[in-house]
């Protein structure tokens, strides 16, 4: 853009033309998860043909269903520069509230679900307030809501709660026949839609344009005249619900609820969407590099967990190492950034 | 500048004391070195309060085995691995950085010692034989918390990279290495001058205490006495006008991550050498939180740019304190976590200049 008028000036050999298609700053990060993803599957596959499966490929979505729930919801905060570390924690405080209204206190599953959905929703409304309207540090006040969370969790019960409802049980029953023999479980079906939900939300809405936004540069979205306070609020409780949403799907999946459900998952949801392509200043990302991050994660996991030799501290480690190299990538693109202007 | 990086914190009270006495008209609700340790020490002052009336033997003092006990060296003794990571981390906060990795340090160093002291068959450490030295094991173990220190300063201070994100790699894969030092298990190092060093006596105290102390010491000395001080806090305010002006702010931002690196594996020692056990799951779990907490009840600003180091030692006996009263009040120890949340909340909101100024107007709005 910047070179439009010394163009007129410049001898026609030094105009660039502008090749059929280049990816752009937006797409490099989602484009070489893509590739990594794609390597690893590949790579898994070789090694381990059961891989190629449909019902692994389904297993690995329904395994990490409430990753990627919590992870999607993550995304936005992050694409606004944000972070939320209470994810995990109340994971487990869904779960473990779930256990307790339902088999303890009769309460209906459909309502009990939409009780603590709201609960995810208060919290991070209450977060997101802090965060604006007294210039907290993200980090802190949701790191608070970590604590807050998984104290409450345990206070609720310690003890590991069975969930057995006729409702719950058709819940969990409940999939959608992809092929002969292969079925897409609930788990999968609610991460799928929590997936398409959110690439509409991130891309054809106010709401994700102004994520998108603030993510780029705070100020000059408040001095567009953008909500720049509504949206932000709005993303922390968005990514309350969907880490509810997420411990909802986890009880679902596992039949039982836990206080200590979740720890550490705000690490690898974040892992997720960092590998996933997200930009840590926020402004660049995807909501489809999530998913992929997610896969990476269940891939590796279940790759290593095959393998049977390396144990299962390995994921952890080779996590840790693709994080690095996504970040180095990331910088590097920072650079040309950079460079360019 | 005086009053803002005087020679020692205690030295602040007293310079500003006699600032203000000359200088009435200061702004009031700015954080100054005074107020900076005035709340926290409120803080632990009404904690201790509480407690010696709920147990009026609280302050009391025994000897027992040529060694001082009471409530107070327990407390003490309880929070030095925060008070040793707090230290570190302060200064990395100061320079405007931040490190999660301090708790997967700790079960890293750990499990080195363990291991080498135990030498397991299957370990990742089988090969390295310090034929059974202790000091050689300390100095080993020591060395590999520095190398992990050195390589998240490398990452944010030479690659570049955010420094949550640069310590959370260390942090995600750290218990993952720790795993692969103790092949899974849990070691058990039963060793005499190990075990000295979390249950040890020196000078009547516990030696966690004396160790602490000349920690505190050494930090103290580095950054006050020298100028090493000063250069952590203009890289905090302003990296590149600190370069411009000729400090290396690289240098200063590495130094300030190893050296938390070194703390982080000392408390990670006296851990391990507390329960006798080297966890890889659970030794200095979530102590990283608390770290951050005691500097940030501390009085240092977490945008960096100035740092307390007594307000960090304070801070960390505020939380080591407030959780010794709740376990004797016999409170659940999830109620204590919720109670830890509603504290992180109260002390970002009194940094918070927003909602100082807030209070401000609304406390001169009332009585008109």
């Amino acid at each position: 853009m910047s070179d439009a008028p010394l163009a007129y000036y410049a001898p026609a050999s030094r105009i660039r033309r502008r090749p059929v298609w280049v990816p752009t700053r937006q797409q490099v990060p989602f484009l070489a998860t893509a590739v990594v993803c794609a390597v690893l599957y590949a790579l898994a596959g070789y090694f381990y043909p059961v891989f190629f499966s449909p019902r692994v490929v389904v297993n690995l979505l329904n395994d990490n269903a409430h990753l990627g729930i919590v992870a999607v919801g993550l995304t936005f905060v992050m694409l606004s520069g944000g972070i939320d570390l209470s994810v995990g924690s109340v994971v487990g405080c869904t779960g473990i509230a779930l256990g307790v209204l339902i088999t303890r206190h009769d309460v209906h599953p459909l309502l009990a679900i939409a009780i603590v959905l709201a609960g995810g929703v208060l919290l991070g409304t209450a977060m997101g307030s802090l965060i604006h309207f007294f210039d907290l540090p993200a980090f802190l006040v949701t790191l608070a809501g970590l604590f807050f969370c998984r104290g409450l969790a345990l206070v609720i019960s310690r003890e590991s709660i069975q969930i057995s409802h006729p409702f719950y049980d058709t819940l969990a029953g409940l999939t959608i026949p992809l092929t002969g023999r292969v079925v897409l479980p609930f788990p999968a079906i609610v991460f799928l839609l929590v997936l398409v939900v959110g690439i509409y939300v991130a891309l054809f809405t106010r709401f994700g344009r102004n994520t998108y936004a603030i993510g780029g540069s705070e100020s000059s979205a408040l001095l567009m005249g953008l909500p720049v306070g509504r949206t932000k609020i709005g993303m922390y409780a968005l990514s309350g619900f969907c880490a509810a949403l997420g411990g909802a799907v986890f009880t679902i999946y596992k039949g039982s609820g836990n206080a200590l459900d979740g720890t550490g998952m705000e690490l690898d949801a974040i892992a997720a969407v960092v590998v996933g392509g997200t930009l840590l200043v926020g402004g660049i990302g995807q909501i489809a590099g999530t998913l992929l991050g997610v896969l990476i994660f269940a891939i590796i996991g279940l790759g290593i967990m095959f393998d049977g030799r390396l144990t299962t501290w390995w994921t952890r480690i080779a996590l840790g190492l693709l994080l690095l190299a996504f970040i180095l990538l990331q910088k590097l693109l920072q650079f040309g950034k950079g460079a360019e202007d | 500048m005086s009053t803002t990086t005087p020679a020692s914190p205690t030295e602040a009270v007293v310079t500003d004391a006699g600032g203000r006495a000359t200088q009435p008209r200061r702004a009031r609700f700015r954080l100054s070195g005074w107020t900076r340790l005035l709340w926290p020490a409120v803080a632990l002052a009404l904690i201790l309060l509480f407690n010696f009336i709920r147990t009026p033997n609280f302050f009391q003092l025994d000897v027992v085995n040529g060694q001082l006990r009471g409530y107070v060296i327990t407390i003490l003794d309880l929070g030095t691995p925060v008070m040793l990571l707090a230290l570190g981390m302060t200064l990395v906060i100061a320079t405007g950085g931040i490190d999660l990795s301090v708790g997967a340090v700790m079960a890293i160093t750990g499990a080195v010692a363990s291991v080498l002291i135990v030498r397991p068959p299957d370990s990742a450490l089988s090969a390295v034989n310090l034929g059974g030295s202790m000091t050689a094991i300390f100095a080993f173990s020591l060395g590999i918390a520095l190398l992990c220190g050195l390589w998240n300063g490398v990452l944010v201070a030479l690659v570049g990279i955010q420094p949550i994100i640069a310590t959370l790699i260390l942090m995600v894969s750290g218990r993952g290495v720790a795993q692969l030092i103790t092949a899974g298990q849990i070691v058990n190092p039963r060793d005499p001058s190990f075990a000295f060093l979390a249950g040890g006596t020196l000078f009547m105290l516990p030696f966690t205490i004396t160790l602490v102390a000349a920690m505190a010491l050494i930090a103290l000395v580095l950054t006050r006495g020298t100028a090493l001080g000063l250069f952590l806090e203009s890289v905090g305010n302003n990296p590149r006008a600190s370069r411009y002006s000729g400090v290396n702010a690289r240098l200063v931002k590495l130094l300030a991550y190893v050296f938390s690196g070194f703390c982080a594996g000392l408390a990670g020692l006296i851990a391990t050498a507390d329960i006798m056990a080297a966890d890889a799951n659970n030794t200095g779990l979530y102590l990283e939180l608390d770290a951050i907490l005691a500097v940030s009840i501390g009085g240092t600003a977490l945008t960096g740019g100035r740092f307390s180091l007594a307000g960090s030692l304070i801070g960390a006996l505020v939380i080591q304190s407030l959780t010794t009263t709740l376990l004797a009040q016999d409170v659940q120890r999830e109620v204590d976590l919720m109670i830890k949340a509603g504290v992180v909340i109260v002390v970002c909101l009194l940094q918070s200049e927003t909602f100082r100024a807030r209070l401000v107007r609304a406390v001169r709005r009332t009585p008109a």
